[in-house]
């Protein structure tokens, strides 16, 4: 218990105290909801989508979630190259609890920052539908921040320098934002992009957060948590045991 | 092969010493004793528990202070005093009385809230040396402990760890490349090259087996004098440069 608590803290002691990440944290998600919510705004309103705020704005929270919470994970890449990994790595605990210490310090700052987010889209004009639904909500939070947290270290295990990084960005996280409905509605879309946002696991934390937190759905609130809820099992484990492999 | 067929044993309470050249294979053999690393054949004991089975235990059984960097430079050096005290589950009152001891030891108490990023080379060492022994290790590894400190402060280190070393009867296993330091501090000495142990003994056997009168020419005597070229992967690569911008 005090490992995982220890290691908790020390993912939390490491984002608070990083302000560049903070600013650019809050900064990113702000300028999202600024360009694409009024600069898309008219077109989608004249189109019979409604409000484009209200649709963006669990894309952009979805979307926050998802940058934080892979860093998180990767974050392993660095304690390796500077080092830190081997401290934790010798010590007498089993590596399952660093792990999940790691992974729910990494949980609870993307959690946090979709909530800050979710906050700073009432700046812009968001409007909640119904407050009866916000715990379901915030479980869509903490299921998307753990899905990539845990996303994050199992890729950060199988990675040895800081080259595999950019490559991750770039077609990974990327590909995983843009094709996951957070910008656009998937309905009418062409075949094969319905396909590809259909697995992507975003999509279904988008959903979920759209569902609870404005109006309509594509796949279904259950459909979402199942969904979310099973790859996150099969994370954690494949994460768990690929950690637990590492050596350094 | 970074380490072929080494054979040695350490008698409780020893300290020993593991003298090579550059990439003679004691950082591996390090990094297989303390569970880092899977050995492709051979057995071993760490104070009686098998490092590739026994993990838990074996890890319970040693402390060590890592060639490279190995601290959280985004935490205080009182949080990864604390780090490391928890990890290793030392009890909270205990735990508290020994940092503050420690870093008062190693001089680092006035600094204990600051961020480790801003401390210099020689400051992060002695840190790293205290966290070290936050738990009382049996087994103290040390690889290349006092690379980059001055004479003061490695005779201080050194008489606190003999310190532990009798009261305790803590094992110390060393690499150094001061081979005074190594004839000053070891009792017995195992020096391998090319992956092989070459000799073994007390520093005065190693001395006389080499009819030379300092460990410093027994080692050339011993090892050669051609220079090693180490085989650096990327990640060492960059702990490397790290290392020369803060050394």
């Amino acid at each position: 218990m005090s490992t995982i608590y220890i290691l908790w803290l020390r993912q939390l002691k490491r984002y608070f105290r990083s302000k560049a990440r903070i600013i650019g944290s809050i900064g990113q998600p702000l300028l999202f909801l600024l360009a694409l919510g009024f600069g898309f705004g008219p077109i989608f309103q004249r189109a019979g989508g409604g409000n484009y705020i209200q649709f963006l704005a669990p894309g952009i929270i979805a979307m926050s979630i998802l940058f934080t919470a892979l860093f998180s994970g990767i974050e392993i890449i660095w304690d390796r190259q500077f080092g830190f990994l081997k401290e934790t790595l010798v010590a007498p605990v089993p590596r399952l609890y660093i792990m999940i210490g790691r992974t729910l310090g990494g949980t609870t700052v993307a959690s946090l920052q979709g909530i800050i987010v979710f906050l700073i889209s009432f700046l812009v004009g968001f409007r909640l539908v119904s407050a009866a639904l916000l715990p379901a909500a915030f479980l869509f939070i903490v299921l998307i921040g753990l899905l990539f947290t845990a996303l994050g270290t199992t890729i950060a295990s199988l990675l040895d320098d800081m080259q595999g990084f950019q490559l991750i960005m770039n077609f990974l996280v990327m590909p995983i934002f843009f094709l996951s409905g957070a910008l656009f509605p998937l309905e009418g879309l062409p075949k094969g992009l319905v396909a590809v946002a259909s697995v992507d696991p975003l999509s279904y934390g988008v959903d979920g957060l759209r569902g609870t937190l404005a109006n309509g759905v594509h796949f279904g609130l259950t459909m979402d948590f199942l969904v979310l809820g099973v790859i996150v099992a099969a994370l954690l484990v494949v994460g768990g045991y690929l950690f637990s492999k590492i050596q350094v | 092969m970074a380490v072929d067929n080494v054979s040695f044993s350490i008698p409780d309470g020893e300290i020993f010493a593991f003298l090579g050249p550059n990439g003679a294979g004691k950082t591996t053999t390090i990094r297989m004793l303390t569970t880092l690393l899977h050995p492709t054949s051979g057995e071993m004991r760490l104070n009686g528990h098998n490092p590739v089975t026994d993990q838990n235990e074996a890890r319970r059984s040693f402390g060590i202070v890592f060639q490279d960097p190995s601290l959280d430079e985004e935490l205080t050096a009182y949080e990864n005093m604390e780090f490391h005290g928890v990890l290793y589950k030392v009890p909270k009152d205990i735990r508290r009385g020994r940092i503050g001891q420690l870093l008062r030891f190693v001089e680092l108490w006035d600094r204990k809230d600051d961020l480790v990023k801003h401390f210099s080379g020689g400051m992060k060492r002695r840190l790293e040396i205290a966290r070290g022994l936050v738990h009382h290790p049996k087994i103290l590894f040390l690889d290349e402990p006092t690379l980059g400190l001055d004479p003061q402060t490695r005779d201080h280190i050194w008489s606190y760890i003999k310190n532990l070393n009798q009261e305790e009867q803590m094992t110390v296993f060393f690499t150094t490349h001061y081979m005074e330091e190594a004839d000053r501090v070891a009792q017995r000495i195992a020096i391998i090259d090319g992956g092989k142990i070459v000799a073994q003994g007390s520093p005065q056997e190693l001395k006389r087996q080499t009819k030379t009168s300092s460990l410093e020419d027994a080692f050339l005597a011993l090892t050669g004098r051609a220079i090693r070229e180490e085989e650096v992967g990327a990640i060492d690569h960059l702990r490397m440069h790290r290392r020369m911008r803060h050394r």
